[in-house]
């Protein structure tokens, strides 16, 4: 028990504040995401191409691509990490948010595409669809579509939420039905009829906002959003665990009907959080997508959701900062993997979860902890534990 | 809210109500009235419906049939009484009624002072609970709960950190500040020393000269400090009532419970 006492001293303070002191290492590793972003985006932009200190947009885009699955690590830690929600289908969320942004794109692309029809996206010219869909108005929008990157995940998740908290859906059953919604609407997508592009899903994207999407400094402005984003989503989250709305979610994950013996709607605390968490994911899936230029029904794939939850397991739920950090290390594992050895890859994330489990219930960051206590001088360590066992 | 009207000073009143279980009759016609600022014990077998009793109480399990009316201070000029056969945990709860598990439950993560903030009464949405701060006058409750329950000391540290009968304590501070009408206690005493029982038993007749505390209990010297008016569960419904003696020397009490 190293850290039976915790700080309430900073009470009272504004959150900004409380965010600077409280929270060393969310500040530093909100610091680091930035300075490296700026330092890749300039190496980047203003390194020649050919001098040592270039960064490719290869590299650019990479970090962009790393920051929104730390976004949505983020997000399914608020849930799972604070208030138990063990939600096996996050990925959902994500595409979703993906798919708005990328019916936007192909909106953008408009007479450019492989038969130079203004009116339609190839794939529904490819289908005889004479004319737009309804649920494809209003995507010529940049407004509208960045809308419904927000609210299509939130409503399905308050959709859903409202239909499995009122319910009391826990545990292990929630996550099957979390895996269950995931999975059918990956079928939903894989439908040609459907009209969102079937197996292909959406790419062949040209531009965003009138900028090219191959241009260096549209990657690196995705890139800065990304970061900007990830930052955003962070401080909004940390705001929302550390108020007393955050200490409801900590009761119902330790104790879900004391906490209702205490006069607290659960569903509702589990509800608002869920909403939230689905919203951050939406945001990370649309800037995501222009950052690999394609969405397609993969995303909704089970498998996907898993790893997701690997990261945040990985890097240590309960912290937010941790789940980031699992996002990024797992997934530069995977890519040095993929390029390296790609069969080997399944084995060693397999691996990585079992070692996890095992040896790091806290998570990497939680590592830190676990030596300070393996190797705290036996004294002190001893009159901790009298003030425990004196408690 | 429904109209009949139940006497003035009852605040709690339960009328033929039966639940069961699979056929399994837990509570079987169980009546009984709970008056304003009454201390009441109820002891009984394992099995005699007492837990089922505070389940239905509480909201948490359906009566079969049977009314359970709840005369809450702010209903009692109207007339009406509550009908708490139709309420949630959470609604029950904010009506006023609190209740304490056998086994402590207080939340293990948070610290003393954080669990005793989420109990003080009010502020129960998680729209409150995110933009509403605690008031100077909530910070001062739980500044004197936590001297009442004797953990100032103990004030920054987690739940989990505690003794057992510390947990008890912490436990019965978080239920003074959800400020109750009626207190429902499942075995306090468990657990506890000699000395802290006799403490408890003390808390309990002070709590009950404002509101009215229910103890279920098997320690009879614990019922015995508590000094006041027990009740006999039985197979669902209520075998005998009055003081401790008076139920000690009944025959059918000693047979089925005091007996073995």
């Amino acid at each position: 028990m190293s850290s039976v006492k915790l700080s309430s001293t900073t009470r009272g303070k504004g959150p900004l504040s409380r965010f600077l002191l409280d929270d060393p290492a969310g500040k530093w590793l909100l610091i680091a995401v930035f300075a490296i972003s700026i330092i890749v985006s300039g190496l980047n932009l203003l390194a020649p191409e050919g001098s040592a200190l270039h960064v490719s947009s290869y590299t650019v885009t990479l970090l962009g691509k790393y920051l929104c699955l730390g976004l949505l690590a983020l997000a399914l830690d608020l849930v799972w990490g604070y208030c138990g929600i063990l939600s096996l289908g996050h990925g959902a969320f994500f595409a979703l948010g993906g798919y708005a942004m990328g019916m936007y794109l192909m909106r953008q692309i408009g007479d450019r595409g492989a038969y130079g029809n203004p009116e339609l996206p190839d794939f529904m010219v490819f289908l005889s669809w004479q004319e737009l869909p309804w649920y494809w108005q209003g995507f010529d929008s940049f407004l509208f579509a960045m809308l419904m990157v927000a609210l299509v995940p939130g409503i399905l998740a308050f959709l859903f939420g409202w239909l499995a908290f009122r319910s009391r859906v826990t545990g292990v059953y929630l996550s099957i039905i979390t895996q269950a919604l995931t999975y059918a609407l990956m079928l939903l997508f894989f439908q040609n009829d459907f009209g969102f592009g079937g197996n292909n899903g959406l790419t062949d994207f040209k531009d965003i906002l009138g900028f090219s999407l191959k241009s260096d400094t549209t990657r690196v402005a995705l890139l800065m959003c990304s970061a900007l984003a990830l930052g955003l989503g962070y401080m909004i989250c940390r705001w929302l665990v550390d108020s007393r709305y955050g200490r409801v979610l900590i009761a119902v994950r330790d104790a879900e009907s004391r906490t209702r013996f205490m006069g607290y709607r659960v569903e509702h605390f589990k509800l608002v959080a869920f909403v939230v968490s689905a919203v951050l994911a939406g945001i990370a899936g649309a800037l995501y997508v222009p950052q690999v230029g394609i969405i397609n029904p993969g995303e909704f794939s089970p498998i996907n959701s898993i790893e997701l939850v690997i990261w945040v397991a990985v890097g240590g739920r309960g912290t937010l900062y941790g789940a980031i950090i699992g996002a990024l290390l797992v997934n530069y594992a995977k890519t040095w993997f993929t390029g390296a050895m790609p069969d080997a890859w399944l084995f060693a994330l397999g691996a990585l979860f079992v070692v996890t489990t095992l040896w790091l219930p806290k998570g990497v960051v939680g590592l830190y902890g676990q030596v300070r206590e393996k190797f705290l001088k036996p004294s002190a360590r001893t009159q901790e534990q009298e003030v425990v066992d004196h408690g | 809210m429904v109209d009949k009207h139940i006497p003035d000073n009852t605040l709690l009143y339960l009328d033929n109500v039966t639940v069961s279980f699979d056929g399994f009759k837990a509570l079987n016609n169980l009546s009984f009235l709970i008056n304003q600022c009454e201390l009441r014990a109820i002891i009984g077998p394992n099995g005699a419906g007492k837990s089922t009793m505070m389940d239905v109480i509480t909201g948490k399990t359906r009566p079969d049939t049977g009314e359970v009316l709840f005369n809450q201070g702010s209903t009692r000029l109207s007339g009406g009484s509550i009908d708490l056969t139709r309420q949630d945990e959470a609604e029950v709860a904010n009506l006023g009624i609190g209740r304490k598990f056998q086994k402590p439950s207080v939340i293990e993560s948070l610290t003393v002072w954080e669990n005793l903030e989420l109990a003080l009464k009010g502020r129960r949405s998680p729209f409150e609970s995110i933009f509403k701060a605690l008031s100077k006058e909530g910070f001062k409750k739980i500044e004197k709960t936590l001297s009442r329950i004797r953990l100032q000391d103990r004030r920054d540290f987690a739940g989990a950190s505690l003794s057992h009968g510390q947990k008890q304590w912490l436990e019965i501070g978080m239920l003074l500040l959800q400020d109750p009408e009626l207190l429902l206690i499942d075995e306090p005493a468990a657990g506890m020393t000699d000395e802290e029982t006799f403490r408890t038993a003390d808390l309990l007749r002070e709590l009950s000269e404002e509101r009215s505390v229910v103890v279920v209990e098997h320690d009879m010297a614990f019922i015995k400090a508590l000094d006041c008016k027990v009740m006999v569960l039985h197979e669902g419904s209520v075998l005998a009532e009055g003081s401790l003696d008076h139920v000690q020397q009944n025959q059918k009490v000693i047979d089925v419970y005091l007996g073995r």
